[in-house]
């Protein structure tokens, strides 16, 4: 391992080691009552406790799979209309606003809609997550779509590509960078989104989960599942960063 | 007498061509004709519609009123990033051979290619990874790929230094050498002009009219200090009033 490599692994495990002392200390100072601020060892207990149950992979496995199929529906749809409003001016121009409305309108807002048509369990979060990626990735492949150099349609002409393959070897690859810097973005928000629509319209699930142990008192479990919570925003998105490594779009990134 | 069909059909043909953008006139009354296998260059004040006449050339533009007729297939070579940026080398380069439908004929005329540019060893790197000379090296491939006819250019040396730029001209006269074209090359580098071209064309101010022509009859390749070369220059610097104070 080159140096470099090694220290970046030892400075942010040092900090967050430096992190976990302060806790501790804090906690050991008795500032705030246990049940406010649980310790670093009762939150170990109550992870072994909480793993070993099996309902924190329970509530993981939930959250993941309602964020996937809010994320591929709203990516699947999303991007072929994005292609279309960077295409068409006339549909730009009808589109735009209205999209731009419900891109700040923030999803949570629709709530209490998603339980009235849903009711609570998948379908409502499901539909939350939807709302939050749809509209940006729309927007993000609009402007890419349209910020195409013409100067790549005048080859593709020139070289005698037909509609098809313009679409496919020129418009696709050519806001691909873009578009997956739109993807990473979208999931992060994803990931917040589940948490808070969870909270109320789930019976399951790591929103419901933090609900369910402050409900219970439970801050010790409720600090695991931040935890938990945390870590795999941070791997959703090493997982989507590897598209970045695909040798076709580097150089979006590399100008 | 006999005359040679290729004499006689113009590969390209412009009959009083204007092009206006909305209230911007840009070309006005431009009749020209260029015999098979010319260069012709384009000179001008920058921003008179050089490029504009390109497009029109190219079928980019259509013109406002006038006719243009095309024989034969024609490619352009661009200032920089015509290439497509998410396609490599052989990639890009394949784009000239599409129709070219047996493979092993593609491969081979793909192999000929990269010696032609004398690119060998970067077969699969991206654009982005190259210089600007061997990015427009590669670009004069593609172009130069398969049956094209006509080989138009849009300052394709511009984005380049100078002795890159010097370069590239005498790789251009070698390319052509080894697969002749017709080719009409639009650059703001009077030197360049001088250096290549059988005939240059001066244009004046926007609406872009022909000024002059001026004919070069020197064969190729040309020294840049040769007589031929430095007369030239000298002739259409005096005609963009390069020479005389207003």
């Amino acid at each position: 391992m080159k140096p470099g490599a090694a220290r970046s692994v030892l400075l942010p495990a040092l900090v967050a080691a430096a992190l976990i002392v302060v806790w501790y200390f804090v906690s050991a100072a008795g500032l705030f009552p246990p049940s406010a601020f649980p310790s670093p060892d009762a939150v170990v207990k109550a992870f072994a406790q909480e793993a070993k149950s099996g309902r924190l992979f329970n509530d993981i496995v939930t959250s993941l799979f309602r964020v996937s199929c809010g994320f591929l529906i709203a990516v699947a749809a999303g991007i072929p209309l994005g292609v279309w409003m960077g295409q068409k001016l006339p549909a730009r121009t009808a589109l735009l606003p209205i999209t731009n409305f419900f891109r700040n309108l923030s999803p949570l807002a629709w709530m209490p809609f998603a339980i009235l048509w849903f009711g609570v369990g998948d379908s409502a979060s499901i539909f939350l997550i939807f709302l939050s990626v749809f509209f940006p990735i729309v927007l993000a492949t609009m402007a890419a779509v349209a910020g195409i150099p013409a100067v790549h349609f005048q080859v593709a002409r020139s070289y005698g590509l037909r509609r098809f393959e313009k679409l496919t070897q020129v418009t696709l690859p050519a806001i691909m960078p873009q578009v997956i810097t739109a993807l990473r973005v979208t999931a992060g928000v994803a990931w917040l989104v589940v948490v808070a629509a969870e909270m109320i319209a789930g019976r399951d699930g790591l929103g419901f989960a933090v609900m369910d142990s402050r409900n219970g008192l439970r801050s010790d479990i409720l600090v695991v599942e931040m935890i938990v919570i945390g870590v795999i925003g941070v791997l959703i998105d090493r997982v989507l960063v590897q598209l970045t490594t695909i040798p076709s779009v580097r150089w979006g990134y590399e100008r | 007498m006999s005359v040679s069909i290729a004499s006689q059909v113009k590969p390209l043909e412009l009959l009083d061509v204007s092009l206006s953008f909305g209230v911007v006139e840009v070309l006005r009354d431009i009749s020209l004709a260029i015999a098979h296998r010319e260069f012709v260059a384009v000179v001008g004040p920058s921003g008179c519609g050089k490029s504009t006449l390109l497009k029109v050339l190219s079928g980019d533009e259509a013109p406002s009123t006038g006719t243009v007729t095309r024989q034969g297939q024609v490619r352009t070579v661009y200032q920089q990033d015509g290439l497509f940026p998410w396609r490599t080398v052989t990639e890009n380069i394949s784009l000239g051979l599409r129709f070219v439908t047996d493979d092993q004929e593609r491969q081979r005329q793909l192999a000929e290619l990269l010696d032609l540019i004398r690119l060998h060893g970067f077969e699969n790197h991206y654009p982005h990874q190259l210089s600007g000379g061997m990015r427009q090296r590669v670009e004069l491939a593609r172009a130069l790929a398969g049956d094209s006819d006509i080989l138009l250019m849009d300052e394709p040396f511009s984005a380049l230094d100078y002795l890159t730029r010097l370069r590239m001209r005498g790789e251009l006269v070698r390319l052509l050498e080894e697969r002749p074209r017709t080719v009409v090359l639009v650059t703001h580098d009077i030197e360049e002009a001088s250096q290549l071209a059988d005939r240059v064309l001066v244009l004046t101010d926007r609406p872009a009219r022909i000024r002059r022509e001026i004919t070069i009859a020197s064969p190729r390749p040309r020294d840049l200090i040769e007589n031929a070369v430095v007369e030239a220059a000298r002739r259409i610097l005096a005609e963009v009033d390069i020479e005389s104070p207003r």
